[in-house]
Parts: C-alpha cells; structure tokens; sequence
C-alpha cells in the first residue's frame, strides 16, 4: 500500500534548538496512528511542519504522491489534512454553529456544489449538524464558542476539523483536560472518525492511545526513538527510559 | 436560531431606505442638504467599516481612498474635459487601483504596524497633492464649475446643482453600497472576513487563503470610499487637498465606532449623529471640537461598541 503520508529528513530548529531533527516518516491510509512522546520531544512541532503552520528547516513532505514542503497551509487544508489544536482556537465570539459553518463552507467551496443559494444553504446546514451530532454538542449550537465549557470547546475542535472532510486529521491532544465520560465518547467518535480518514493523534493519555493506536510512534528529542505496535512499544526498554529517566538522567 | 434569520433583516434595510427616500419630501432645506451630504459620507463610512469592523484591519489612511475618488473625478473633469459618469467611473477606478498597491504593500504588516504604514501612505498621498499644485491647486482646491456638473443620458437630463437631484444621486448611491455591503458581509466572503479577524491563524488552518481575503476586503473598501470621493467632487463641486489631510482618516473610524464598528446600518447613523453634534455645538460654541471630544468620551464610557453594535448586543441579535 503506498503511504498517504511520507516525510523524508524533516528538520526544523528554532535557533540552536533542533525541535525536529531527521525524521523519516510514513503513514499508511486508513490506520489510527498516535505520537507520544515526553515533553518538548517535538511532536507538535512534527505534526505543525505536516500541516503547514511553520516551515521546515530541510527535508520534504509528500502527501499522497505530491510533494507539499512548499504548500501554504491553506492549499494542505483544501488537500485534506486537517488540524486541531492543541491549545483550543475555536472563534470565542461567533457561535458554535458558526464555527463550524466556516469548516462546512470550505468544504463546499472545494467540491464546487450545487451553485442554487437555496440547496447550497441546505447542504451547510446539514453538514453542520451533522458535525455537531456526531460530536454530541449539538445541543449547544446557538452558544458562544467562547462560553462553551474546555471539554465542548475541545469537542467543538475536533467538530471543526471533522466537517473538512478531511483525508488525514491531526488530532493534537484532543483528550486534554476532558472528564473520564467524555473520554470514554471520544475513543468512540476517534474509531468512528477512522472509518473515514487516516488519523495522527498526539496524545499523553496512554489509556487512549493504546485503545485507539493501529501503531505507536515515539518522540524523544525530536527524532524518532522508536515505532511499533501497541504491545512492542509497551515493551520497548528505550521508550520506558525515555518517559521514566535512566540511571544516568538522575 | 441556528440559520441566519433572513426576513427582518431584508425589512429593515428596505424600510431604512424607503425612509431616506420619503425624507426629502418633509425635511426643511437646510436638513435636505445636510441629509444628502451625510449619505455621501456614509458610503465613505460603510467602505471604511467593512475593513475595520467585519475584517478588523484598523487602517488610519483611508482619506487617501476618499480623496482618490475625488481627484481621480475632479482632475478628470478639470483637465480631461471628462463628463460627470466617466468622472465618477475614473474616481472609482483610481480608488481601486490605489486600493490594490495599498493593498499588496500594507497587509504585509499586521495590528499597529498596519494602521502606521497606512497613515504614512495616506500622508504620503497628502503631500502629492499638495506637490502637483498645478494639476490640483494644492489647499486652495478647485470647483468643478456649475455649468459642468450636469449629466445628459439620451433625451435625459439631471442637473447636480439642482438640490432634488444630489439628494437623489446620493440616495441612489448610498443605497447601493448599502445593498452591496448587506450581501458581502452575508456571504461566505464576508463569514471568513469576520472569522480573520476574531482568529487569523484557525482562519488559514480551515483552508482559507487569508491575505486574498483581506486584499479582496482592502480594495473593495477602497473602491467604495473611492465612490464616495468622487461623488462628493461631482455633486458639491469642490476638490481640495483637506480632503486628504489625517482628520478625513479619522473621521470615518469615528463615524463607524459611533454607529456600530461592524453593522451595516452603524455607519449612516454615527455619520448623521455627529454630523449634527458638530452643526448644533458650533451654532452654540466656537470650541464645538471640544463637546465633540466630550460626546465620544461619554459614547465609549457607555457604550464601546457603538450605538446598533449596543443594541445588537442587548436586543436585536440577529442585525448584521
């Protein structure tokens, strides 16, 4: 199967920081793949460099058989990856409703619609509701993003990058800050989401990493440490010295 | 309560401009005058509030827009022998153009860099009027004669002069931008105009491409205020430099913020309030400025978001 997703010597530092050094990546379509890591391995600067919000120092990205290291990332979006945030950036003063408006109207405009007012009216509606059912804040739809509670403002993220459409969805710590309830709903909206799109999920929660992840991908100091599934990462005596300090750490 | 409500809104902006046309019937001369002058201005405010109020691009240039419009009418009547309708259609090209070069240069910068570099153009723009005094006649300005000012179409024929008809022109004009700006600000356009300027960043992250957007928002603006310039050189005659001194980049931020900063109908009525504020303090005080000054205290104490961006909050959510 050839890979959605390839990276090729990815670079990217901030000064002499190298956040992201060299890394070789490759995503296949349709799998659930999380990214762990400690903190300040590089995972959201990773994901950034894919989805266009900064540059790369060196190296490449193809996505689907096309080379987008020069994309803005504007045109990735409209390719199909989609990102949400890791600090939640919802529209604090426009509605819930209309924030997800914004994702629905994009994705319209990139299938050149039905060009009637009326049906094109009709077709947002639907995929805005849609969005908001299938993330259960439907409810709260006339509310102000802004006045939403962190967990529905999270949900609210995660509604906006799902009514792209999106080919391939970032999910940059989705669960942080939500109740054990509304993680449980979101393992099941993850699955659901995966039927449809390739997921990269950045998460600290190894409850839903290891209930989600096809295969594991570990961060440490911005290089790859190690790949695997689940069960070989769980096992991996590297990753455990990374998230726990070795002996010559301490 | 989820979709746009849709009805009232097309209500209340046909009553708005029924109205307007049924006042010239009633009103004295003096405010038959004064209301045709203030929806001239008004369409410089309504240009100038779809940048600053739905894009929240807070440009302080935007006299050089104005004035664009007015000389790019005046001068092509004074030394191109040009008819009033070319006239205003060179206004409006010249606002357009200026627009797209402001444009591509100023929104390369953001925030207080944008509001300075716009001023500096707009000083800059200021000076060259004041340089080519013999194409303009720099302070002193130059009328479009009487005689001049009159507009033929087939066996028609409307005299600027005539006070029925500028109302009308400026009626006509003024309810136009209004339309058009109803329609931009409700379409996806005007949506992601609104969304950069409450996040620009998840606006470029949702596949917007938002320097098109906010040139598009530029030069729109630009082409609006650029309508109003050369309206007012055709219909009251006079092009001169003040025009494009800072105070006419000010006032129309002024206007906006009084009226509502990102409500269509906010422009026309901070235009009509103040215009009335400076007429009837200065009949009282030769410090009007002042009570001016006070009046925008008080209005920001108590109401920061103007007077329909206050009731929209309170009452009236669904006004655009």
């Amino acid at each position: 199967m050839t890979p959605l997703l390839t990276t090729k010597g990815l670079s990217r530092s901030f000064g002499g920081l190298h956040a992201v050094r060299d890394v070789d990546f490759q995503l296949l379509p349709g799998e659930i793949r999380a990214i762990i890591g400690p903190n300040g391995a590089g995972k959201t600067t990773f994901v950034s460099l894919v989805c266009g919000r900064i540059e790369p120092s060196t190296g490449a990205i193809v996505f689907d058989g096309d080379d987008i290291t020069n994309l803005p990332a504007h045109q990735r979006v409209r390719r199909g990856i989609a990102y949400t945030f890791q600090i939640t950036s919802v529209f604090a003063n426009l509605t819930a409703y209309e924030n997800v408006a914004l994702s629905v109207q994009r994705a319209l405009i990139d299938k050149h619609q039905d060009r009637a007012p009326q049906k094109r009216a009709a077709a947002l509606h639907r995929g805005v509701m849609e969005a908001l059912e299938r993330t259960g804040i439907a409810s709260h739809r006339a509310a102000l993003a802004g006045n939403l509670s962190y967990g529905h403002q999270r949900l609210l993220e995660v509604a906006m990058g799902l009514a792209l459409k999106p080919r391939l969805l970032i999910l940059d710590e989705p669960t942080q800050g939500l109740s054990d309830g509304e993680i449980e709903s979101f393992i099941g909206l993850a699955r659901d989401i995966s039927g449809e799109a390739t997921v990269l999920l950045i998460e600290h929660n190894m409850q839903v990493v290891m209930a989600l992840a096809d295969r594991i991908t570990v961060f440490n100091a911005g290089r790859i440490l190690a790949e695997g599934a689940p069960e070989e990462i769980r096992s991996n005596v590297a990753v455990q010295n990374a998230y726990l300090g070795t002996a010559a750490d301490a | 309560m989820n979709r746009p409500v849709t009805l009232p809104i097309y209500a209340l902006h046909a009553a708005v401009i029924v109205l307007l046309f049924l006042l010239q019937f009633i009103l004295p001369d003096f405010h038959h005058g004064v209301l045709a002058r203030v929806m001239v201005l008004a369409v410089f405010a309504m240009g100038y509030n779809l940048l600053f109020g739905y894009a929240g691009l807070l440009s302080l240039g935007h006299a050089m827009f104005f004035s664009a419009g007015l000389y790019g009418a005046g001068l092509a009547v004074e030394h191109f022998g040009f008819g009033m309708l070319p006239a205003f259609g060179a206004g409006l090209v010249a606002g357009g153009l200026l627009g797209l070069v402001i444009g591509l240069l100023a929104l390369r910068t953001s925030g207080v860099a944008f509001m300075i570099v716009t001023m500096m153009f707009a000083q800059v723009f200021y000076l060259v009027t004041l340089y080519f005094a013999d194409w303009t006649h720099g302070d002193e300005g130059f009328v479009i004669a009487q005689p001049l000012r009159q507009i033929a179409i087939g066996s028609l024929h409307f005299d600027l002069t005539q006070p029925t008809t500028r109302y009308m022109t400026a009626f006509l004009l003024f309810s136009i931008v209004l339309i058009v700006t109803l329609f931009i600000v409700r379409s996806a356009h005007g949506r992601v105009l609104v969304a950069i300027r409450e996040n620009e960043e998840r606006t470029r992250m949702l596949g917007y491409d938002a320097f098109a957007n906010k040139l598009a928002a530029v030069i729109v603006s630009a082409v609006i205020c650029a309508a109003a310039g050369a309206a007012y050189a055709i219909l009251f005659g006079y092009v001169g430099s003040t025009f494009a001194s800072v105070q006419y980049s000010i006032l129309p931020l002024l206007w906006v913020l009084l009226g509502g900063a990102a409500t269509t109908l906010g422009p026309l009525l901070g235009t009509l309030f103040m215009y009335y504020v400076v007429d009837i303090t200065s009949g009282f005080i030769s410090a009007y400025l002042f009570i001016v000054g006070l009046a925008l205290i008080l209005l920001v104490l108590f109401f920061p978001k103007g007077i329909l961006g206050t009731i929209r909050d309170r009452w009236l959510g669904w006004l655009p």
